[in-house]
């Protein structure tokens, strides 16, 4: 046996000081070499616990030994067996704490970069192979019809799902493309636009109809797709979508924007290529972000790039409790931005046109574990000092918009407002001829998670449809 | 893609459009809005709904030019096509037999008042309508409002036409008078500011229709905060009918004014492109 290699190879990126100033994507590939020396270095050892940690069963070691042997287009047959959307995993998903996580050389070294090798697989294929060769053979149609409502990861996998098993599938999307948080949260830079939409036109070629401007609960309700519209089954993929603000003087500001309203200007309308794109969006000179997860990283680096002077992260708890991949915030440090760890506001100060100049906040203890088991952050008393910023980013998270469980009787929900599903294995509700998946079901959650609910669904949804 | 089936130039910078929209038209009601973009670099702005016709599929909205993408609309013609037409959004006008109601419209929402006019009358109520605008050459509708109400007042700014004077002050008259149940107010946020500042002494239930900057209207973003009784509330799922009495009008004015520099650069650049 060849000697174990402790490290992995790196992956190109763009410099921090040029990547600062652009929306190009910041991680680059590897090259067929690179990518070539890493699958190599995977022991393919017996017990495979990679594919444990992995949320939809992607086998793992046979992918990557397809490309030690240089076969790429049997790699990518085994990853799109278990996942529609591997171009986008490969950038988005946490592997850190799933397959890489449970990878045996892990135990002594740097795991197998997993995550870079799918992207490799899935970018190979895109550039070269023909759509056709693509192109799955779709078994004689059933005659059932299927509503799936919300286009993001969890409804477009379920929608591929439930049409490739002979089911006549439609999407009905909010918004005026498809690709949910894909396309109007995560940003170009992390993760280019075309692809997502290569996706889409993937879901698509299986004969999904996708309707976009199409709002369920307000153009037409649940029951009416059921009940006048003949489908025979619905799958609510809605997302949690709502954004959360912290109730504290000032948040009405002019300049303080939800993530989900700074991101939706900037990615799904295209505001930092503005006035080319009509939408616009405030700059700022210094801008702060509220919150420690992913959305508040990317809305981070989303501000530096449009050409603030000075971005915030403001953290209540330390770096340790960050939820943001630690990738992210490593790469959000590097070109420039600032953690204020620790840190809560207490208001949002304003000038007399009402446009935010600051905030005033609490120095932060970290003081008993709570229900998550971090340590629950207390404020300092006599602590309050001024920051000055003239752009405030509120990224504390969100939860499902409460439009579907409203127009839907019949459906459970939480106090969150997450919809209560029977079984996670199937993703049923207590309403009858209606799943649900994604973060609509979880809260905000995983690419990936929402991928596998909907996959779970679909295959519940099917074995329904044929009773 | 979106048709649109109708353009008529109803006054100068105000177009009616009657778009090809059959789910929409199947459900929207008075009151409501919808969201619109003209193509894949348009901005997303809102409109609420003139008229529709359920059996033939229409959506009617009328547009004032203010920015860019109001003269990109004046510029479209019977025909041409838009990418986005989303709706019906929002919560509908409350109708209820509430006795007499002053419906009152300043400019283009003299267009979007006689649905509202028409429900009203229609579920029992005496609907006094007043219409106001800067001048004559900027009134439309009058034989359509009458139709839609039991009363028509006109008010013009300079007194061109009907009454001399701004919409606020027939209102008064008829609170004076007494036997008003209810105001309803449509129009610029500084009219509706002052018809609920005029009503509020009276004591008479006032409701506004509020236009703050939108970008997705489906509660989405938050960018529709508005404050109601001290309460923030997104005026896109929550309204965008609001008790006008509550509406705290300073904030709405100058969230309207988050973007004044862009929306001028953007404009700027729209005229000198087309030699406007
Ligand atoms: C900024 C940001 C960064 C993130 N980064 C990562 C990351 O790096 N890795 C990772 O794994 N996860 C990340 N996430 C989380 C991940 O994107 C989500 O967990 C995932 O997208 C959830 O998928 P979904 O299909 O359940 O919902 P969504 O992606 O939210 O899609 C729901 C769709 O439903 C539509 N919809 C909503 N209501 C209606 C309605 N009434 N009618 C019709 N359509 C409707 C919405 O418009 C949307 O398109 C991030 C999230 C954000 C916001
Ligand atoms: C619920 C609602 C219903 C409306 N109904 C009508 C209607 O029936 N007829 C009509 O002519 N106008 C209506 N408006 C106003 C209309 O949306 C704006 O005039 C339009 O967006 C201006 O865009 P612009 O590019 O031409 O001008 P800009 O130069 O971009 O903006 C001019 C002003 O319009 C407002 N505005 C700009 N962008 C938006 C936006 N995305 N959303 C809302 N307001 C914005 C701002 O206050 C701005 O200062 C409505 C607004 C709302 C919120
Ligand atoms: S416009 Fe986005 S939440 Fe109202």
């Amino acid at each position: 046996m060849a000697k174990l290699n402790l490290n992995r190879v790196d992956m190109p990126r763009q410099d921090p000081k040029v990547r600062a100033h652009n929306f190009d994507e910041v991680a680059l590939g590897y090259s067929p070499e690179q990518a070539k020396e890493e699958a190599t270095r995977c022991i393919q050892c017996p017990k495979r616990p990679c594919i444990a940690g992995c949320p939809v069963d992607i086998d793992i070691p046979e992918f990557i030994k397809a490309m030690s042997a240089g076969d790429l287009p049997e790699a990518a047959r085994v990853l799109k067996d278990r996942n529609a959307l591997p171009a986008i995993c490969g950038r988005v998903c946490p592997q850190e704490t799933q397959c890489e996580a449970t990878c045996s050389i892990g135990k002594k070294g740097a795991p197998i970069a997993i995550g870079r090798l799918e992207r490799f697989v899935a970018d190979w294929e895109r550039d070269n192979m023909p759509a056709d060769s693509q192109s799955v053979t779709l078994p004689p149609p059933t005659g059932k019809r299927v509503a799936v409502v919300g286009s993001g990861p969890a409804g477009l996998s379920a929608a591929a799902e439930v049409a490739r098993l002979g089911h006549d599938v439609t999407v009905f999307e909010a918004l005026h493309v498809a690709g949910g948080v894909l396309m109007y949260g995560i940003p170009e830079f992390r993760l280019p636009k075309a692809i997502v939409q290569a996706e889409v036109e993937y879901v698509s070629s299986l004969g999904v109809k996708i309707e976009l401007d199409s709002v369920v609960g307000k153009m037409m309700t649940t029951d009416e797709l059921l009940n006048e519209e003949g489908y025979d089954a619905v799958f609510l993929g809605t997302g949690a979508g709502l954004p959360m603000f912290m109730n504290v003087p000032g948040e009405n500001l002019n300049g303080v924007y939800s993530a989900n309203e700074f991101l939706t200007r900037v990615n799904l309308m295209k505001a930092y290529l503005f006035p080319q794109y009509d939408t616009p969006v405030s700059v700022g000179k210094r801008v702060a972000v509220i919150g420690g997860g992913n959305v508040a990283m990317d809305s981070a680096r989303c501000a530096l790039r449009l050409g603030a002077d000075k971005v915030y992260i403001i953290y209540r708890r330390s770096e340790e409790e960050m939820p943001a991949r630690r990738e992210e915030a490593e790469n959000a440090q590097e070109e420039g931005i600032e953690f204020k760890l620790l840190t809560n506001p207490k208001q949002f100060l304003g000038n007399d046109q009402n446009w935010v100049v600051g905030m005033e906040c609490y120095q932060m203890e970290l003081g008993e574990p709570d229900d998550s088991g971090r340590r629950r952050p207390v404020v300092k008393e006599g602590s309050e000092f001024n920051i000055d910023v003239d752009v405030v980013i509120v990224a504390l998270g969100t939860t499902p918009n409460p439009l579907i469980a409203a127009t839907t009787p019949g459906l459970d929900t939480t106090r969150w407002g997450t919809v209560v599903v029977t079984d996670e294995a199937t993703g049923r509700t207590v309403k009858d001829r209606v799943w649900a998946g994604g973060d609509i079901v979880t809260g905000a959650a995983t690419v990936i998670s929402a991928m596998g609910a909907g996959k779970r669904a679909a295959a519940d949804i099917d074995a329904f449809l044929r009773g | 893609m979106y048709k649109i089936l109708q353009k008529q130039d109803l006054v100068p910078h105000v177009h009616l459009f009657k778009i090809d929209a059959p789910r929409v038209a199947q459900k929207v009601q008075p009151g409501q809005f919808i969201v619109l973009r003209i193509d894949e670099e348009g901005e997303r702005i809102p409109l609420t709904v003139a008229g529709w016709d359920r059996e033939e599929g229409s959506v009617t909205v009328v547009v004032m030019e203010v920015g860019t993408t109001t003269h990109r609309l004046g510029m479209l013609s019977t025909g041409d096509t838009i990418t986005d037409f989303v709706g019906p959004l929002g919560v509908p006008t409350h109708i209820d037999n509430y006795g007499t109601v002053v419906c009152v419209a300043g400019g283009f929402a003299i267009a979007v008042i006689r649905p509202i006019a028409r429900a009203l009358k229609a579920a029992g109520n005496r609907v006094i309508s007043i219409m106001g605008a800067r001048s004559k050459d900027l009134l439309f509708w009058e034989e359509e409002l009458r139709q839609a109400s039991s009363e028509l007042i006109i008010n013009t700014d300079d007194g061109s036409y009907g009454r001399h004077g701004l919409v606020t002050e027939p209102l008064k008259e008829l609170l004076e008078q007494g036997g008003i149940d209810r105001v309803i107010a449509i129009g610029p946020s500084i009219m509706m500011k002052f018809c609920a500042k005029t009503s509020e002494p009276f004591g008479v239930n006032t409701g506004v229709s509020l236009n703050p900057i939108m970008v997705d209207g489906t509660g989405m973003c938050g960018c529709c905060r508005v404050s109601v009784n001290g309460v923030t509330k997104f005026a896109c799922v929550d309204g965008p009918d609001f008790d006008g009495h509550q509406v705290d009008w300073d904030l709405l004015l100058a969230r309207q004014r988050s973007y004044l520099d862009e929306e001028k650069l953007s404009f700027d650049q729209w005229r000198a492109k087309h030699g406007v």
